[in-house]
């Protein structure tokens, strides 16, 4: 396997355009003649099925939800960056990319992220253009906020639900092309793989999850935008059915997978009440710009917050990082959270928790003013917890949020197997080892309705006057009959445990050992516990009901037979990168006051990984990165 | 706390259904009302019995994926809730709760308590959207929308497709849903060209499907997100003037 980034040669600034000019067109009559097929319909699969279908390719969509307004991306809330300067306040398409870079702890590529920053002033205009009811100012203008992190307000936002509002724009976008015939929309429907014919992409095969019915589709390329993985830890701010299996079955096919360990913590989450907990709820990082987070001084304290005067309480944050205070990045927030609970300082009748608490700035703007602001959430979090924030602070504790490893993909967000391009967050592309809070949205825009419309074209293009390739082809074939057997299996184990059973107990592992923090000795037991439980997983798995109707177990099997693989892999790749950076901390590897340590010297690449076959070690290919724009420094927000 | 879990149960579209009658203790206070199911689905797959169906994913009330009849309520008691928020501190110890799926001739029932929504979609995709492609966007501040304007738009955009509207109304309307769809693009300017084509469109689909509104207004108290049966209003007044306006003045008040 050979991993060529294909970055055109150029001063950043020009490549991409430059790059469009110099890519190959398909005349408008030809357009219909090539079939893509795209799979998922979150913000990145609906935004590239929409826009290709524009162009007047043949696309067909595939989602297991019922419809797409119901994938993961509707349940954003923060919102959505973009270099537009309406603020005033000194941003510009340089300062998101630097911004990018940095946040990415100089693990990322520095041009897609260059084109990503470019892109995002466009992404604006066109949600805007489909609808999108971002906040207003009272001049009628966008309005915009400072969010997780940076120090220039560039985040467009509707309400606490601009993840929502994002989806159901591109969503629109999509049942309009439905409308017009250019794109077949089936919903209900799982990829479960990716059919490779003479080195390239030429299907794939999925499962009716209605009928249980197993069928094969052709196209001139494949389009995965299948969301990430997240849920590999069970519990998670993902939705119950995200999952990997997409992406997953497209690396078994020869895709590499690239830096499985950079997994994002997100620190405002709402700590579990018990063991029945079966998701955890983010509270939006926005609160971070008005909450100050607290434990008190000493750890056997057990009086109510608001009789804990200031003198006993610690606000770490604001103490140890002066400057950022409360808005210093994800994984620093994350891991000092961990660290207070760790010691015992915890709040809640768990003591699993730390105060964001909203006084201060309740004397400062009104109640009034906080309840326009955070108000739903707010409710959200009244409605969990049966707590009112402006009566008790809220308690918050990090989960799993975001996976910034994903499928490899080269400039043109191809994957290592010809015709299949990835977006979204299902590839590894723009975030480095740390993603910055609003830069999820904006890429799975950015790839879905202007990267990839661009890039699957040209690829396109060099396959004018080639027919799609049978069905019946024994590649087909076989990937049909793969599926049969494992649904055979999964139903003949008849064994004692529920799938959920197996997921939790993966997950307690993953989170244990693969986690916030990570060690050597931890790493080498979870390589050795995870293969330990896949085994029991297979031999004692417990699924009733048949594979000929509505089966919510035997979809969930597929999923954590994928998520067991997955696992071992990330523990593969967390354990090969000796050095802390973003979302992987080693704990071998911080400095004298605790924080990560880069090593740029010997790990300055992305670290790409090849399926070699069942029990086989997975081989590690490097992608050196260079940057000539950015200059690595370590990151400080003292 | 303890419940009695009565659940409507059926194998397929044309198979014949029942309720089944489970019980589900050691149940905290804190717990989900969904959760409550997996604990119920834990036990009967422990049993050999197979788990009861139903759709959910985000389980925070913004997918629009949960949706159930809880005694007789759609999405249970509670305003402005969906399933998957109603948590158990809500019900009584020892409380009996009924379980039944979305009823409605536009939903056929999939299994349980899963049922087929995509009537739904269709009304979208008669005109739900603006018709802008790709790339063809002005600059985002050309086109100014004063924030009540804004702001109104968003009340209704916040629709999450749930279908309670529907389940509940008496009729099987889905004049709220198909209003707050609808209304979300009326109301703002990157809407106006195609206003009464949306509106002739979207509600002459919409009564394909579903069944017709005679202002029971069950729906708004069912909407998990609040939004106000007014919005049917705007949406008879955009139709009605898609049948008398001149299209060639579309432009002008
Ligand atoms: C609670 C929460 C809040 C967030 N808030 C923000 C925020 O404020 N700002 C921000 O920028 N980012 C935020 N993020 C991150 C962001 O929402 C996601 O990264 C992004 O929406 C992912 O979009 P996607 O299109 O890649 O995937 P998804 O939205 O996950 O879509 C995946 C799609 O693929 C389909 N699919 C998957 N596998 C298969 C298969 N095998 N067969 C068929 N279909 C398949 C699914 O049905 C779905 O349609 C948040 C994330 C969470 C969890
Ligand atoms: S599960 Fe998403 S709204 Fe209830």
């Amino acid at each position: 396997m050979e991993l060529n980034a294909h970055v055109p040669e150029g001063p950043i600034e020009t490549l991409w355009n430059e790059h469009k000019f110099n890519m190959r067109l398909v005349n408008p009559a030809n357009k219909r003649n090539f079939k893509v097929i795209v799979i998922g319909t979150g913000l990145a699969g609906a935004a590239a099925a929409a826009s290709l279908g524009e162009l007047g390719y043949n696309v067909t969509a595939f989602t297991y939800h019922d419809s797409p307004r119901r994938a993961h991306s509707i349940a954003a809330q923060g919102g959505i960056n973009a270099a537009k300067n309406y603020a005033n306040d000194g941003d510009s398409v340089h300062r998101l990319f630097y911004d990018t870079v940095k946040g990415g702890d100089f693990r990322s590529r520095e041009a897609n992220v260059y084109r990503l920053a470019q892109t995002s002033v466009s992404i604006i205009d066109q949600c805007v253009a489909q609808g999108v009811p971002f906040a207003r100012e009272y001049g009628g203008g966008l309005e915009n906020r400072s969010f997780g992190g940076v120090q220039v307000s560039r985040t467009f936002y509707a309400r606490g639900q601009t993840g929502q509002q994002l989806l159901l724009g591109a969503y629109q976008s999509l049942m309009r092309q439905v409308d017009a015939g250019t794109v077949r929309l089936v919903p209900r429907t799982e990829m479960l793989d990716v059919v490779v014919v003479d080195g390239k992409a030429a299907g794939v095969v999925v499962r009716d999850l209605v009928t249980g019915e197993v069928s094969s589709h052709s196209a001139h390329a494949v389009v995965l935008a299948s969301g990430g993985y997240g849920n590999v830890y069970y519990l998670s701010t993902n939705a119950k059915k995200s999952n990997a299996t997409a992406a997953w079955r497209a690396h078994r096919k020869g895709a590499a997978f690239a830096n499985a360990c950079f997994t994002q913590i997100h620190p405002t989450c709402i700590p579990a009440s018990g063991a029945h907990q079966s998701k955890l709820t983010l509270m939006s990082e926005s609160l971070r710009n008005d909450g100050r987070i607290w434990v008190p001084k000493d750890q056997n304290d057990v009086r109510p917050a608001d009789e804990i005067p200031e003198t006993d309480r610690d606000y770490y944050l604001e103490r140890r990082y002066p400057a950022f205070g409360n808005l210093v990045p994800r994984d620093v927030a994350s891991r000092a959270a961990k660290r207070e609970v760790d010691s015992g300082r915890g709040v809640g009748p768990l003591k699993n928790g730390v105060y964001l608490d909203f006084n201060a700035a309740v004397d400062r703007l009104g109640e009034k003013e906080i309840f326009e602001r955070y108000g739903n959430l707010f409710e959200m979090y009244e409605r969990i917890t049966g707590e009112d924030p402006f009566d008790t602070p809220m308690r918050i504790y990090p989960a799993t949020h975001y996976t910034m490893g994903g499928l490899w993909v080269d400039y043109n967000l191809q994957s290592t197997i010809p015709g299949l391009f990835v977006g979204g967050e299902a590839n590894f592309s723009d975030h480095g080892a740390n993603r910055l809070g609003a830069s999820a949205l904006m890429q799975g825009l950015a790839d879905g309705y202007f990267v990839l419309p661009a890039t699957v074209g040209d690829y396109l293009a060099g396959m004018l006057g080639t027919k799609t390739v049978d069905t019946a082809h024994e590649e087909f074939k076989k990937s049909e009959a793969d599926v049969a057997d494992q649904t055979r299996r999964f139903l003949g184990t008849n064994g004692k445990h529920s799938v959920d059973h197996f997921h939790k107990e993966l997950g307690k592992i993953v989170w244990d050992r693969i986690g916030m923090e990570r060690d050597k000795a931890g790493l080498e037991s979870a390589l050795r516990d995870i293969p330990a439980l896949r085994e029991d997983f297979y031999r004692d798995v417990k699924i009733l009901g048949d594979g000929e109707g509505l089966n919510d177990s035997l979809e969930k099997a597929f999923r954590v037979a994928d998520f067991f693989e997955l696992a071992e892999l990330m523990a593969q790749d967390a354990l090969h990168r000796e050095e802390s950076c973003g979302g992987h901390f080693r704990v071998e590897h911080q400095t004298e006051d605790g924080e990560a340590e880069r090593d740029d010297e010997n790990f300055s690449y992305v670290g790409a990984w090849e399926w070699k076959g069942t029990g086989q070690a997975e081989v590690l290919h490097k992608e050196p990165l260079t940057f000539n724009y950015v200059h690595p420094t370590q990151r400080s927000y003292k | 706390m303890q419940f009695t879990l009565k659940v409507w149960r059926q194998t397929g579209p044309s198979e014949k259904g029942a309720f089944a009658t489970y019980d589900a203790s050691g149940i905290s206070e804190d717990m989900s009302f969904l959760e409550v199911l997996d604990v119920v689905n834990e036990d009967l797959i422990e049993a050999g019995t197979e788990p009861i169906a139903f759709d959910h994913d985000c389980r925070e009330g913004i997918c629009g994926s949960c949706g159930m009849m809880v005694n007789g309520q759609a999405h249970g008691p509670g305003t402005r809730t969906a399933t998957c928020q109603l948590h158990m501190r809500v019900f009584n110890d020892g409380d009996t709760i009924v379980v039944e799926p979305w009823r409605s001739a536009a939903f056929p029932l999939v299994r349980d308590l899963v049922v087929n929504r995509s009537a739904l979609d269709r009304i979208v995709e008669s005109g739900g959207f603006i018709s802008v492609s790709t790339g063809a966007a002005t600059e985002a501040n050309l086109i100014p929308v004063p924030k009540v304007v804004a702001d109104a738009a968003m009340d209704v955009a916040e629709c999450i497709g749930c279908g309670a509207c529907v389940a509940a109304c008496p009729n099987g309307a889905a004049q709220l849903f198909t209003a707050a769809k609808m209304q979300h693009l009326n109301l703002l300017p990157q809407g106006q060209s195609e206003r009464y084509q949306r509106a002739e469109r979207m509600v002459e689909t919409m009564e394909e499907y579903f069944g017709g509104c005679t202002n029971h207004g069950e729906c708004q108290f069912a909407c998990p997100k609040g939004i106000s049966i007014d919005v049917i209003a705007y949406m008879n007044r955009d139709y009605m003037a898609a049948k008398t306006k001149n299209r060639k003045l579309t432009g002008q008040a």
